[in-house]
């Protein structure tokens, strides 16, 4: 059944691309009503129900829907399997047959399965021609069942302002399918007259329902009939059907790859061929510790002191991140390693502290600086990274760094040329230089153990600017000796 | 050598050996040639059947390195017990769907962005909206927050990027400020800015990504490799790092270098687009969300997908993840309106947050991590805690 909808043919069957986003959903849910539908396979029971006068054809209870849901999906909660069928209801593909609003409810509410030809996978974009025709007919015939809903009335009405002058054609048209529809027996008459309607359900909502049938513009273009030439649901011919969709962007046709493109793939194939990798074992071990160290941190899994400030309405949580005296909390994951140290403004300037201290300060500064270049405007990376290099690398710099020679020369070619990656090479080596010497010295220190036991309270005085508050943060004697 | 150490130092774009120069090798077709070296004139049959090989022996090569399965792992790690989470503010004012949301550094204001070409930022601890532009197309699907907090970038179907100071004076009109910086040659699906004002990162339906310089517009660098719409990209965490991911239509994740614009690692095991792409906080590790209604894991050092997070109930399009500060959890937005929380490490879901009544969109977890927000179809934003 789940070809059904091709097999049906329907006038709206465009052949749409099969992997396209709608379609794989389409499909996924095409599979669940399949299932559903197969008694001898453990689906639902359909069944015809007497009511007062009449008897109800081919229905089934929503706890019934429920509960396969549970049973089958491997669903545990009920909400989940209730939120479920009602998209698959929103979607069309099932109905409560005394209800426009098209939901799932736990209980003895009767729904019925829509046929084939109206599924949303045949890609229908009916015009209001046919919606025009469709509330006429309804007019038409003198039954309870098919009598307007309020917003259906507004709607007739709002259409037949539109459609004024074509308003005999429309009629006509009404007036032919009712004359098909008596042809048909009675108790199939029902069944199709109530499809009909959930597909206009669909199309055309209740006011104040989700429009499933509403696009992510994005996807819409790679549909393989982009410009949805659209066919009419009653056959009905009619000249501004020819129109394009305006939801519909211009397609690009897919790119062929071409010699080069995959000679660049075998290129980069080759590369990744030469990559050293890391088992998965160690990989999951380094993840598991990393998120093990950080889960006290995580105020969406642990609590915070004193209070998350969305639930307590409590900004002192803030405030204390704000200021710059740091709880031994956060002082403690100065520890963990040098980059979440250099993240914390607080963590960034003890260290610079400590190093002056030990009157070497230059390796830091400069990490910063360069940190610094690489937010510049383009205009003025030339001049600040020369001034990086008189500071730190130039011949008797007042802050000289330490490099090897491979990284000094590079970074002296790189300054012919000077770009906001110049440094790189450099800064990477004084990085490594840091977290192997002072950092480790620095955890050690008075300046950082006097905080993380809370031995004394010190003053906090800014000694670096917080990259995020100004876009023209450095201040030069922070930074630069002269 | 690389540095293995787990919390982030690796460097995954250490200087590599250029590949040799293969322009000479024996022809097998003519074998009267045989005796010579002779210009390679391979057909593209020729090199697609190589790049097959070659895909085949790196994935025997990657299978190799696959010797457990991170659930099994993280089977000692300790569960996470009963999670409630709730809606504590509610923001409305948009006129349409909500496609797009960032959240300021200073963990309360936010910038949304709509279909209707409204971009409004709010202070979402008070609800009280603080600025609004109308842009001057529909479907502003991508929108951020500068580091700062003095300017918000957005852009959608007008296939640009703008960036709009932000005025301390409310009455003043920020549409006249205005300043176009990036060109796309099809819509904007997503924007960033680097770790400065100074520049922004966009990817594009054209099927590229780009970084421009914020104050002259130009164009610093472009990212060429994918095959089809790029829908979603995500910078690296790391101070220093100079890396991005990106996902796209073509269903790749493609880890790109800032420096050199080249592709270095790349990512296909989704069965349809990659609407969403976010960073482990490490940066070890990325997320993605996918139309296939899953959300995957993929660590960089091993060069391979390490989890799934799926189940049989779910069936709609992963619209949008982020993490939480520690990388426990994951969280996606769908399509069927939900937000699903993953335990990241052992793959099972953690609950299903039921609220929005339309398509969530857009999904952030504050930059501090107290809460995250979601942005929704149904015209609104909700922002959501634990409660513990």
């Amino acid at each position: 059944m789940a070809e059904g909808s091709k097999d049906q043919g329907g006038v709206g069957t465009m052949d749409p691309e099969e992997d396209s986003p709608n379609m794989i959903v389409y499909r996924k849910i095409e599979d669940i009503i399949t299932r559903i539908q197969d008694e001898k396979a453990g689906g639902v029971a359909i069944r015809t129900v007497k009511s007062f006068l009449s008897k109800i054809p081919s229905v089934v209870s929503g706890a019934d829907i429920v509960q396969w849901l549970i049973k089958n999906l491997s669903i545990e909660d009920p909400a989940e399997a209730i939120h479920l069928g009602s998209l698959i209801a929103a979607h069309g593909y099932i109905f409560p047959i005394s209800d426009h609003v098209l939901t799932l409810k736990d209980d003895g509410t009767l729904y019925r399965f829509q046929s084939p030809y109206f599924w949303p996978s045949n890609c229908w974009e009916p015009e209001n021609t046919d919606y025009a025709i469709y509330l006429c007919k309804r007019t038409m015939q003198n039954k309870a069942r098919l009598e307007l809903a309020d917003y259906e009335a507004e709607n007739l009405a709002r259409l037949q302002r539109a459609f004024a002058r074509k308003w005999e054609f429309i009629f006509m048209q009404a007036e032919a399918q009712v004359k098909l529809d008596r042809k048909k027996d009675k108790a199939e008459r029902k069944i199709l007259d109530s499809q009909e309607r959930a597909f206009w359900d669909v199309h055309r909502p209740v006011p104040g329902c989700v429009n499933t049938t509403e696009m992510d513009i994005r996807k819409c273009r790679r549909e393989k009939n982009p410009h949805r030439v659209k066919k009419s649901v009653y056959g009905v011919a009619d000249d501004s059907q020819n129109q394009l969709s305006p939801v519909h962007i211009s397609s690009q046709p897919a790119r062929k790859p071409t010699k080069e493109d995959v000679q660049k793939e075998i290129t980069f194939l080759n590369i990744q061929l030469d990559r050293h990798c890391m088992k998965v074992s160690k990989v999951a071990d380094s993840l598991m510790s990393y998120t093990d160290q950080f889960v006290e941190y995580d105020p969406l899994v642990s609590s915070v002191e004193p209070s998350n400030p969305w639930i307590s309405d409590d900004t002192t949580f803030w405030d204390l991140e704000a200021s710059r005296e740091p709880s031994q909390q956060r002082v403690r994951k100065w520890g963990f390693s040098l980059e979440e140290a250099l993240k914390d403004t607080a963590g960034r300037d003890q260290f610079l502290k400590f190093l002056e201290s030990e009157f070497s300060s230059e390796n830091l500064r400069f990490w910063l600086a360069v940190q610094d270049l690489k937010r510049r405007p383009f205009r003025e990376v030339p001049s600040r990274a020369q001034e990086i290099w008189q500071e730190f690398l130039a011949e008797g710099a007042p802050s000289a760094i330490n490099l090897d020679s491979h990284s000094y020369e590079r970074t002296s070619q790189n300054l012919k040329d000077p770009g906001r990656y110049s440094y790189e090479d450099a800064q990477e080596h004084i990085f490594k230089l840091m977290k192997s010497d002072s950092y480790a010295r620095f955890l050690r220190s008075n300046i950082y153990q006097d905080l993380l036991l809370a031995r004394k309270k010190v003053s906090f005085k800014p000694m670096t600017q917080d990259f995020n508050t100004s876009l023209f943060c450095w201040d030069k004697v922070t930074l630069f000796k002269n | 050598s690389c540095d293995f150490a787990p919390s982030g130092s690796f460097s995954p774009f250490r200087r590599l050996p250029l590949p040799a120069k293969r322009k000479y090798m024996r022809s097998p077709l003519s074998p009267e040639m045989a005796t010579q070296e002779v210009p390679l004139n391979e057909t593209l049959a020729h090199l697609k059947t190589e790049s097959e090989t070659l895909k085949l022996k790196l994935e025997e090569e990657r299978a190799k390195l696959h010797d457990v399965e991170l659930h099994q792992v993280a089977e000692k790690v300790e569960g996470l017990g009963q999670f409630v989470m709730k809606t504590r503010r509610t923001l409305k004012g948009h006129g349409n769907k909500v496609l797009c949301m960032d959240w300021c550094k200073d963990k309360r204001r936010i910038v949304s962005s709509s279909q209707d070409g409204k971009v409004i930022v709010w202070d979402a601890f008070t609800t009280n909206k603080e600025h609004a532009v109308t842009m001057p197309c529909t479907w502003v699907m991508a929108c951020a927050y500068a580091p700062s907090g003095c300017a918000v970038a957005c852009g959608g179907l007008d296939n640009k990027c703008s960036v709009y100071p932000l005025s301390l004076d409310k009455n003043e009109n920020l549409a006249a400020k205005k300043k176009s910086v990036a060109m796309h040659t099809n819509y904007l699906s997503a924007c960033s800015f680097t770790n400065s004002d100074m520049q922004i990162l966009t990817s594009s339906g054209d099927g590229t990504c780009a970084l421009w310089d914020v104050e002259s517009g130009q164009l610093l660098q472009s990212f060429h490799g994918h095959a089809a719409d790029v829908l979603c990209l995500d910078l690296a965490p790391s101070e220093t790092g100079n890396t991005f991911v990106s996902g796209g239509c073509d269903k790749k994740a493609n880890v790109w270098d800032m420096r050199s614009g080249q592709c270095i690692q790349s990512f296909e095991t989704h069965e349809s687009d990659i609407n969403s792409v976010r960073y482990y906080p490490s940066g070890d590790a990325f997320a993605s969300g996918s139309d296939d209604a899953t959300c995957r894991l993929y660590d960089l050092r091993a060069d391979r997908e390490v989890a799934i997070y799926s189940k049989e109930s779910i069936i709609f399009g992963v619209s949008s993840v982020d993490f939480s500060l520690s990388g426990r959890l994951l969280f996606g937005g769908y399509n069927d309106y939900t937000i699903n929380v993953w335990d990241v490490l052992k793959g099972t879901r953690v609950s299903i947050l039921f609220g929005h009544e339309n398509r969530v969109s857009t999904l952030r977890v504050s930059p501090d991590g107290t809460a995250f927000c979601t942005g929704s179809w149904d015209h609104t934003l909700r922002v959501w805690i634990l409660m513990c």
